[in-house]
């Protein structure tokens, strides 16, 4: 991190700059480094935002002023300077690599492995912006039109803003408030951008809706806001994420995603998520401290998250479910896999409120190299939760004598008529499996792949089908170099 | 916390104990530092997270008067466990050699008051003393060791097996006002010795109590200790008692504890095992009523490779009364071949009953065999229908399986005289509640 | 050339010396029974060939089709064409039989320099087996080993043998844990894939899997050696006088 004082003046400096008219030059594609309420003022502005999104940021970013960064995660880092960071930079900013060659050479073989055609590699490499490769511009067009058409709005949450300010002010901030905790707050205050999803009543979205098709709109690395609404009956499948690394030069990443689903609505929600996790000696890669939060408002609706998480230096995600409608039900499946000196603090929370609601957790964390992986989990029976059911499976295996594998599971119970099971299980890859395996033909690191691979499956088939696919090579690559 | 505030127990008159050698003034000083620093837990502190001790605060405690006595026969040894054993009573954490009956003691066996040790002999307590229990995060620990004056002291030499149980009867009485005290105990057991040590924690619902109890025991190579516990406090009694338990090479410590009484109560146990082929058990089982609290905190620390251990936790839970369990196991990085399980279940009977529980692994060698499991919901349907449909009404059923519930850990005690007088226990325990406290 | 040639093999396992001079020679078509006390060290010499880790090789030589097995993995060997049926197949929750079936062939084409097997040719080549061998297709479908018989399991080890088309076949107690029923299947599916160019070496306790695979050679192990070899008639010799001449002349 930068000398604190430098930053110290160059924030000084900005707002000094701000009195004589730094918001006038509102076509600058950059704020200038550094958090104040004016750079909040600057990116909604920016944003051409109305006043009720403005107060917004602003009541968050005051809030965050009083806010002291959490603790209490098993993960380690250098104190953050968020003073040294940028919070605004329009997309046509670039300075990545001029071409492949200059790419770190890791990181394509890497795409490479994972069958990734070259214009793509350079898109994610940073090489070149999306749209100047992508024809899918026309392709996203031709899907946007069709959903619209049936009535479900899919976009960037910027626009939304702008085109659906009913419905953005009716749930942004309902399911994670402007105060929820260090991270959302500062979201609250300066994201930049995200997605937005509305399926009306009784429609079964018909295609997977994916960060995929959004990707040429926006950079929306670092601060993405991603708000779901399913009203009553209808469904929705989100992707989130890509299988192949993704360079960012941005070090620190703290998204927000709220789900609402109404009576009888569901929502699932798959995430790969595959950020650059610093090289093997833990230089670099990204921090990704996330919060995730599913309103379970509706009777009978039900959140289903998956998430496999292969990438970042530091992870700190609890995707969520608050369980309020009666019968509704929540599901977190997950594979979390940690190597060299990756840090990993995730989980979920589970909060029964309504009666008969159901929820289930799977957990599979491979912790490989040196690395550090904790499940944090909460499952709390309320007292009107009567008839409620948990499960949770909280498996983790072991590569290697140098990592560590954690398990924090908080269960609370106010309900006698509510029942809560949890396990867990923590143990390595045997070597009977191994010598069997290669015994078959397959190296160590075939072996390896394979067994993690059957280790994780009951959480991999919940991924949609191209997904999964792509996730199982995922998982394989994120363990080379862990065994020999 | 700001600096003029003094935490509680600290701004009442000290008991400052007469003379002194100069490494038990530092001991004492070092924590009492602790404490100043840390003060009293509150749910803030994660390993507090789920027990408030914010009554304990607000009630004024006096330190217990030194020569409170409590006559023979006003002594609430109904509470206790009814054993054949060698016999001490403590009253308020102050040996009571009046009603105690040691007999003639078996030899290789010291067993004598903290007091008199520390007087007499303090180079035997000094290598021992402190050693385990002085740690910042065992704030109340550190208060202890800021107060203590009395306690158990016990010696077993190298290869002596005591063939009768010692049973300490600590007896909380406040006397003519709330009271606190903060008993200190020393277990000792040399290479290849093996005891039974009981304690029975009982008192008089006179004024409120609290009892802030350490016991420290270091367990030779190949020792065994089965150190078994019954927490039965009147409705006015607060105990906080911390075990803490270094266990060599193939030494064995059991222990289990049993709450069924006072109002708040948290038994938490240490155990670190420092040498190859160690093994450590620790279990227990609770049935909390009406506004009852009880917390078993467990940590379970493998620090050698090949050492084995379980834990083992039930309870059952009426009226609004409150359970925590947090068992934590702790294998280092070194700890290769490490066996270790725990499971924690929980019953729910009423509205208003509230269980939480934390069981945690932190671990960092692969070559381990670790688990994990809890429960907490209400009595088995299909069992209770069983039973009814065999002619046994619902109140008598339930009463059944509730007692089968918290006698199933009892039975893993493996001292039989003692298993037989914890299972009168928990059958005195259930025959003396009304049957109506098992329904809504 | 032999197909399998060890010259006075010594080996240990965790510091314990084992094989203490094992010379054995097996040719093309060949199949030999390997009997003895339990302790003879019998197990150990399949995990010798085998190469699984923890088995130190501390003098003489394992060669297969003249190349030195010890400088080979435990994939290297299995692809050169050496299998083992295990004694007891390893379970390994959330694999599926047919990926796993998949991945091992293509790891042996790649060894080989080979294209990966096309999808269509491996489930034709699947089907074929698994009507050669009789085996429930629905086995395919379960994750490995997992929750199958005994029986099952061999049957499983079986397919997987014609699948990849070993040379040298190492059957480790094929009959510890099967009903006679169970082990005739087994044994029929070995006998199907008796091919003049592959070889077959038995180990055994007992004489009556060699009722069904009948050797050509039967060696006594005792001792870490090879302390008697004869025909098929060797094996009914100790069925009837068990192991106690042996052992003593070992010890």
């Amino acid at each position: 991190m930068a000398a604190t004082d430098t930053t110290v003046d160059t924030v000084r400096e900005v707002t000094e700059q701000y009195k004589y008219g730094f918001v006038t030059d509102i076509e600058s594609d950059m704020a200038p480094k550094g958090l104040s309420e004016d750079i909040v003022r600057f990116i909604s502005a920016k944003k051409e935002e109305p006043e009720w999104m403005l107060e917004f940021r602003l009541r968050a970013y005051r809030h965050w002023l009083t806010l002291k960064e959490p603790d209490w995660a098993k993960v380690k880092y250098p104190p953050i300077d968020y003073q040294d960071t940028y919070y605004y930079a329009a997309p046509k900013k670039k300075d990545g690599p001029a071409s492949l060659d200059e790419v770190d050479a890791d990181l394509l073989e890497t795409y490479k492995k994972l069958g990734i055609p070259i214009q793509e590699q350079e898109i994610l490499a940073g090489v070149v912006a999306v749209d100047a490769v992508f024809d899918s511009v026309s392709v996203a067009t031709t899907y946007k039109k069709k959903l619209a058409s049936m009535g479900v709005i899919f976009g960037s949450i910027s626009e939304a803003i702008k085109e659906h300010p009913e419905l953005v002010k009716k749930y942004l901030g309902s399911v994670v408030p402007y105060s929820d905790n260090y991270f959302a707050t500062l979201n609250c205050a300066v994201f930049t951008d995200g997605s937005f999803v509305f399926v009306p009543k009784g429609l079964r979205c018909p295609m997977e809706l994916s960060t995929y098709f959004r990707i040429n709109e926006k950079n929306t690395g670092q601060f993405e806001r991603t708000l779901i609404v399913c009203e009553e009956g209808a469904y929705v499948s989100y992707l989130e994420g890509c299988t192949a690394p993704q360079r960012d030069e941005n070090q620190l990443h703290a998204a927000v995603v709220e789900l609402v689903a109404l009576d009888d609505a569901e929502i699932k929600y798959s995430t790969v998520q595959n950020w650059y996790p610093g090289d093997k000696n833990g230089k670099g890669g990204i921090y990704n401290f996330v919060t995730k939060r599913a309103l379970c408002k509706g009777k009978n609706s039900k959140v289903s998250w998956t998430q496999v998480e292969t990438g970042s230096a530091v992870t700190w995600k609890y995707p969520s479910c608050i369980l309020q409608g009666d019968n509704s039900s929540g599901e977190f499946y997950s594979v979390a896999i940690t190597n060299n000196a990756q840090q990993a603090d995730t989980g979920t929370k589970m909060i029964h409120l309504g009666k008969n609601t159901r929820s289930r957790i799977i957990s599979k964390g491979i912790a490989a190299g040196k690395s550090d992986q904790t499940y944090r989990g909460l499952v709390r029976m309320q007292g009107k939760a009567e008839g409620a059911r948990n499960f949770t499976q909280c498996d983790s295996l072991l590569v290697g004598d140098k990592c560590g594998a954690h398990t924090v599971p908080y269960i609370e119970s106010r309900n006698p008529t509510a029942q809560v099971e949890h396990e867990a299980t923590t143990s390595r890859i045997s070597e009977e499996q191994l010598f069997y395996c290669m015994q078959r033909g397959l190296n160590e690191e075939s072996a390896v792949a394979l067994i993690v691979n059957g280790f994780c499956k009951e959480v991999l088939q919940t991924l949609p089908m191209e997904f999964a696919v792509e996730a199982q090579k995922l998982v394989g690559i994120s363990l080379e170099g862990s065994v020999g | 916390m700001s600096t003029t505030e003094m935490p509680p127990f600290l701004d009442a008159a000290l008991p400052v104990p007469v003379e002194e050698t100069g490494w038990l003034a530092d001991l004492r000083q070092a924590g009492l530092d602790i404490y100043k620093r840390k003060g009293l837990p509150t749910p803030k502190v994660e390993a507090w997270k789920y027990t408030n001790l914010g009554g304990l605060a607000k009630t004024e405690f006096k330190p217990a008067a030194l020569d409170v006595t409590v006559a023979a026969d006003k002594l609430p040894l109904a509470a206790a466990l009814s054993l054949d054993a060698l016999a001490l009573v403590f009253v308020n954490g102050r040996f009571d050699p009046a009603v105690s009956d040691l007999g003639a003691l078996p030899k290789g066996l010291r067993v004598e008051s903290l007091s008199k040790v520390l007087q007499a002999e303090p180079a035997l307590v000094e290598p021992l003393l402190g050693k385990l229990a002085t740690r910042e995060d065992l704030p109340l620990a550190a208060l202890n060791t800021g107060l203590l004056t009395d306690g158990l002291f016990v010696r077993l030499a190298k290869g002596v097996t005591l063939d009768k149980a010692l049973h300490v009867v600590s007896v909380a009485s406040g006397g003519s006002s709330a009271a606190a005290f903060h008993p200190r105990n020393l277990i000792v057991l040399e290479e290849g010795a093996k005891a039974t040590i009981v304690e029975s924690h009982v008192g008089l619902p006179d004024f409120p109590t609290f009892e802030n109890s350490v016991t420290e025991v270091t367990l030779g190579e190949g020792a065994e200790l089965k150190h078994y516990r019954l927490l039965n406090g009147p409705d006015t009694s607060y105990h906080v008692g911390v075990t803490l338990a270094d266990v060599a090479a193939k030494a064995r410590y059991e222990s289990f504890a049993l709450a069924i009484g006072g109002a708040l109560t948290r038994n938490e146990v240490r155990v670190v095992l420092s040498g190859e082929g160690a093994h450590g058990v620790v279990n227990g089982s609770y049935a909390v009523h009406g506004g009852q609290h009880v917390d078993n905190t467990v940590l379970v620390d493998h620090a050698v490779p090949r050492a084995t251990s379980s834990q083992l936790f039930k309870g059952v839970l009426d009226g609004t009364g409150k359970a925590v369990f947090q068992g934590k196991v702790l294998v280092r990085r070194d700890a290769q071949e490490t066996d270790a399980q725990q499971l924690h279940k929980a019953l729910l009977l009423s509205r208003g009953a509230e269980v939480d529980t934390k069981p945690e692994l932190e671990i960092y060698a692969d070559d381990v065999k670790c688990s994990h499991g809890a429960t907490v919901g209400e009595m088995d349907a299909e069992q209770l229908f069983y039973l009814m449909a065999r002619g046994i009404d619902e109140e008598t059923a339930l009463a059944l399986l509730v007692e089968a519930f918290v006698e199933d850990v009892v039975h893993e005690i493996s001292d039989e005289v003692v298993r037989e007088a914890f299972i009168r226990k928990v059958r005195d325990w259930q025959t003396g509640r009304e049957k109506a406290v098992w329904s809504e | 050339m032999a197909l399998l040639a060890i010259k006075d093999l010594r080996a240990r396992v965790e510091e314990k010396e084992i094989l203490k001079g094992l010379s054995l020679t097996i040719n093309p078509g060949e199949v030999h029974a390997i009997m003895g006390p339990n302790g003879a060290g019998k197990s150990t010499l399949s995990s010798v060939i085998t190469g699984k880790p923890g088995y130190e090789i501390t003098e003489g030589s394992v060669l297969f089709e003249g190349k030195d097995l010890a400088e080979l993995a435990a994939n290297e060997r299995a692809c050169e064409g050496i299998f083992l049926a295990f004694q007891y197949p390893v379970e390994i929750p959330g694999v599926n039989y047919t990926t796993f079936l998949k991945t091992a062939i293509n790891a042996k084409r790649k060894y080989f320099g080979e294209e990966e097997i096309d999808a269509m040719e491996f489930l034709k080549l699947m089907k074929s087996k698994i009507k050669l061998l009789k085996i429930a297709d629905d086995m395919m479908k379960r994750p490995v080993n997992v929750g199958f018989s005994g029986g099952e399991k061999k049957r499983a080890d079986v397919l997987q043998m014609a699948m990849l088309d070993p040379k040298l076949m190492i059957l480790d107690e094929m009959d510890s844990g099967l009903d006679i029923d169970a082990l005739r299947i087994a044994a029929d599916g070995v006998n199907t894939l008796r091919s003049p160019d592959k070889a077959i070496l038995c180990i055994t306790h007992y004489q009556r899997l060699l009722d069904y695979v009948v050797p050509d050679f039967v060696h006594v192990l005792a001792g870490g050696r090879i302390v008697k070899s004869g025909g098929k008639e060797l094996a009914l010799e100790l069925e009837e006088k068990g192991y106690t001449e042996f052992e003593n002349a070992a010890a």
